[in-house]
């Protein structure tokens, strides 16, 4: 079960984010297509993939004959909702609080 | 892929409950409207049924209709697979735009874990297509946020602050 480790692990490196960024820009992709971007033997595509699609950041589907890959973002709004949300908040209202504090003296 | 109009968007989350939980958290009104845009969805559960998305009260203070979405039901598998279409009719270009389709697959991966896929083909439908991906400044979060406050929801029993 995908889980933020994973979803970290995925992020940090690269190739895997471009091929993140490619889905964005045109999803539901075949490995050829994806492969046709990248200057990675296929088998190296097939690995970064299969990472993304642990994490649950990619995910397959069959058309016919063809297997399509999707960009899912939900495990990124789920990071997003746990971390990010929660210090940009905090570190927002802080600096409010000071700019407030020191402009009032 | 040949064609560049058709579009479709992949949303998929993990949710510890069962798959008739998730089933009842879709189709049941009473549970539509604690999680995502709180717009309770009234289903007809066979082919050719009606589905109605009825507009939030936070709706319905910008202007949004009585009936905010609209739909046929599809297929019916409870509780694995519901297919519909998906029609938003408040906006002029979402109401312009054909009506989407929608998938919801539902699968039981491990015991008491539910995989919940939303395949949405928002063919010829750009706007709809940036409103649920959550695109659109102001409009809520999309798929990604409905989803992940489902998830809350069932299993934490409360919907994630907003």
């Amino acid at each position: 079960m995908p889980d933020d480790d994973l979803v970290f692990k995925a992020l940090a490196d690269p190739t895997r984010r471009f091929l993140l960024d490619l889905l964005f820009a045109r999803d539901g992709r075949t490995l050829t297509e994806l492969e046709s971007e990248l200057a990675m033997t296929r088998f190296g595509v097939m690995k970064h993939l299969r990472v993304l699609e642990e994490a649950g950041l990619v995910v397959t589907r069959r058309s016919g004959r063809e297997k399509l890959h999707f960009l899912n973002p939900v495990p990124i709004h789920q990071i997003h909702d746990r971390w990010i949300d929660k210090y940009t908040a905090h570190h927002a209202s802080a600096l409010v609080d000071l700019k407030t504090e020191l402009e009032d003296r | 892929m040949t064609s560049t109009t058709r579009t479709v968007q992949v949303h998929r989350i993990y949710i510890q409950a069962t798959p008739e939980a998730v089933w009842t958290a879709i189709t049941n009104p009473e549970w539509s409207e604690r999680y995502g845009y709180r717009s309770p969805a009234h289903y007809e559960l066979r082919p050719g049924g009606r589905y109605q998305g009825l507009a939030s009260a936070e709706m319905k203070a910008t202007g949004v209709p009585e009936v905010a979405v609209e739909g046929e039901v599809v297929e019916v598998d409870p509780p694995r697979r519901l297919v519909q279409t998906w029609h938003p009719v408040w906006g002029p270009e979402a109401a312009a735009e054909p009506a989407t389709r929608l998938t919801y697959e539902i699968e039981e991966t491990a015991p008491g874990v539910t995989r919940l896929t939303v395949v949405h083909d928002v063919t010829d439908a750009p706007s709809v297509a940036a409103l649920v991906a959550g695109e659109v400044p102001n409009a809520g979060g999309g798929w990604s946020e409905v989803l992940s406050d489902l998830k809350t929801l069932l299993e934490s029993g409360k919907p994630l602050a907003c």
